[in-house]
This record gives C-alpha cells, structure tokens and sequence, in this order.
C-alpha cells in the first residue's frame, strides 16, 4: 500500500530537481520556474501529512503557500518585464551591475 | 490497487515533466512541461483526499500562474534557446542532492516521533471542501484577510511595474524598430 514515505520521497525528488534548477539556472525566467517546482514539491508533502495524520493544518499551509506563490509572481514577473526593457536580456550573469 | 497505479504513474509522469522543466534550453518547452506537471500533481491531492486543494491547484496554479507566465513570455524572445554557460554540472547535482536530502531529514524528523496529535482533525461526515472553510474561517481567518491583502498589494505593483513606458517596443530586432520609430518620428 502507499504509504507516507512514499509521498515524502517523491516530494524530496522534486525538491532537490527544484534546487537543482536552481543552482543551476542562468536565466531569471528558468529560475522562477524551478522555484515553482519547489514549492510544489513541498505542497505534495503537505497535502500527503494533513491525509496521513487526519489533520487539516497541512491543507492549509498549502493554501497559504499556493497564495505567496501567486503573488510572488505578479511581482517577480513585473520585475522581470522592467528589467528587460532596462537590459535588453534576462541573464543573471549580466546583473552584476551592483559590484561597485 | 488502483491508488498504487495512479501513485506511480503520477509520480514517474511529473519527474519526468519538471526534469524537462529544469533542463530544457527552450522556454516554451519548459513553461509547458510545467502546466502538465501541476496538472499532475493536482491529481495526486485528489487520491489523498485534499479535493478542494486539487481544484485550487488547477484554478490557481494552472490556469492564473500559467497564464501569467503565457503573457509575461510575450515580452521575451520565448522561441530562441536560452544560452548558458554551466557551472561543474556534476557538483551542482551533488550540492542539490545533499542539500535537499538534509532539509528532508530535517523536516520529517519529527515524523519518527510517536506523540504527534492532530491540531485541527478532519470532521467525520464534513466534505473536504466544506471542512476547510470551517478551518479557514475560524482558526485561520487573519491570515486568510493578510494573504488577501498580500494579493491586492502584490496586483497592483505588478500592473505598476509592467505598465511602466509600456509605448517602448521590447522586441530584441532592433533595426526594425528604429524604422518603426523613424516612421512615428515623420508622422
């Protein structure tokens, strides 16, 4: 039968795909999409506890990350679009512009 | 039976999909592969009985997120490859991996213990959905009012931040757009 663990395992997979894009990743674009991986990951282990242990508390945390989620978009996004028109690319290489 | 099947066909087909998310070079591809991935997991917290989170994943995640990202991509080149120089691919994987597997072992440590009781247990007889509103709007209710303020504030600064000279073309084709300046300029 499925178990738990198996839920948490899977859930760790993501996470460290996640993190794994995230290390890895140059672009700002690419980099939001591994951070999304990664928050979803962690929404699997939380829908995955709240079932396991009869509690609703994980359901909820979920609901409050999906929502952090959506607005760290709306955010990031428009933080993204003006720094294209400033930059010309979405490189993070090239955002070294703070070195002094 | 069929839960073991749904399991692991889930699982296997969303490893796959963010593995794509993660290496592809083309945004498109990746922004794609993305959307079914979260389809997916919506999927998974319908086998665990989270019906309401299911649907919210799909109305919030897939539909606005993906959405967002559908239009923010506009103003990007989203069919040229993105080019990257790589760091030692191998100890990025090594790092992550190691990272990861210590936030899990720190995170389901506490699993192991044997005096874990439920905060809010689920009602007997209550639909999920119907179960956590009554959760939501009584222990959660002022979060639940910050989150929606968040939101609001979250709106507006991105319809600022992306609506700033919003009259300056972003298209990478510069000499094209010099002609199209140089024709308003005439006019």
């Amino acid at each position: 039968m499925i178990g738990l663990s198996h839920y948490l395992i899977v859930s760790a997979i993501l996470f460290s795909i996640g993190l794994v894009g995230v290390l890895r990743r140059r672009n700002l674009l690419m980099l939001f999409f591994a951070t999304e991986v990664m928050l979803n990951a962690v929404n699997i282990a939380f829908a995955a506890i709240s079932h396991y242990y009869n509690d609703l508390t994980g359901q909820m945390f979920a609901f409050f990350i999906i929502a952090i989620a959506a607005s760290e978009v709306a955010v990031g996004l428009g933080i993204l679009i003006v720094l294209y028109k400033k930059q010309g690319s979405l490189d993070l290489d090239d955002l070294a512009s703070m070195r002094g | 039976m069929y839960e073991i099947v749904a399991f692991y066909l889930f699982s296997a087909l969303i490893i796959g999909l963010f593995l794509i998310t993660v290496m592809s070079k083309n945004i498109l591809y990746a922004m794609t592969s993305l959307a079914a991935g979260m389809v997916l997991i919506s999927g998974f917290f319908f086998i665990l009985g989270a019906d309401f989170l299911g649907v919210v994943q799909l109305v919030v995640y897939v539909g606005a997120v993906m959405a967002l990202y559908a239009f923010a991509m506009m103003f990007f080149d989203a069919t040229r490859d993105i080019k990257e120089k790589n760091t030692n691919n191998a100890l990025v994987f090594l790092l992550g991996g190691l990272s990861a597997l210590v936030l899990v072992l720190m995170f389901a440590a506490p699993i192991f213990s044997e005096n874990i009781q439920a905060l809010y247990p689920m009602h007997e007889g209550v639909g999920n959905a119907q179960d956590v509103g009554i959760v939501l709007f009584t222990k959660y209710l002022v979060p639940f009012e910050v989150a929606a303020l968040m939101l609001l504030v979250a709106m507006i600064a991105g319809i600022i931040l992306a609506g700033k000279k919003m009259d300056v073309s972003l298209t990478e084709d510069m000499g094209a757009d010099d002609e199209i300046m140089i024709v308003k300029d005439e006019k």
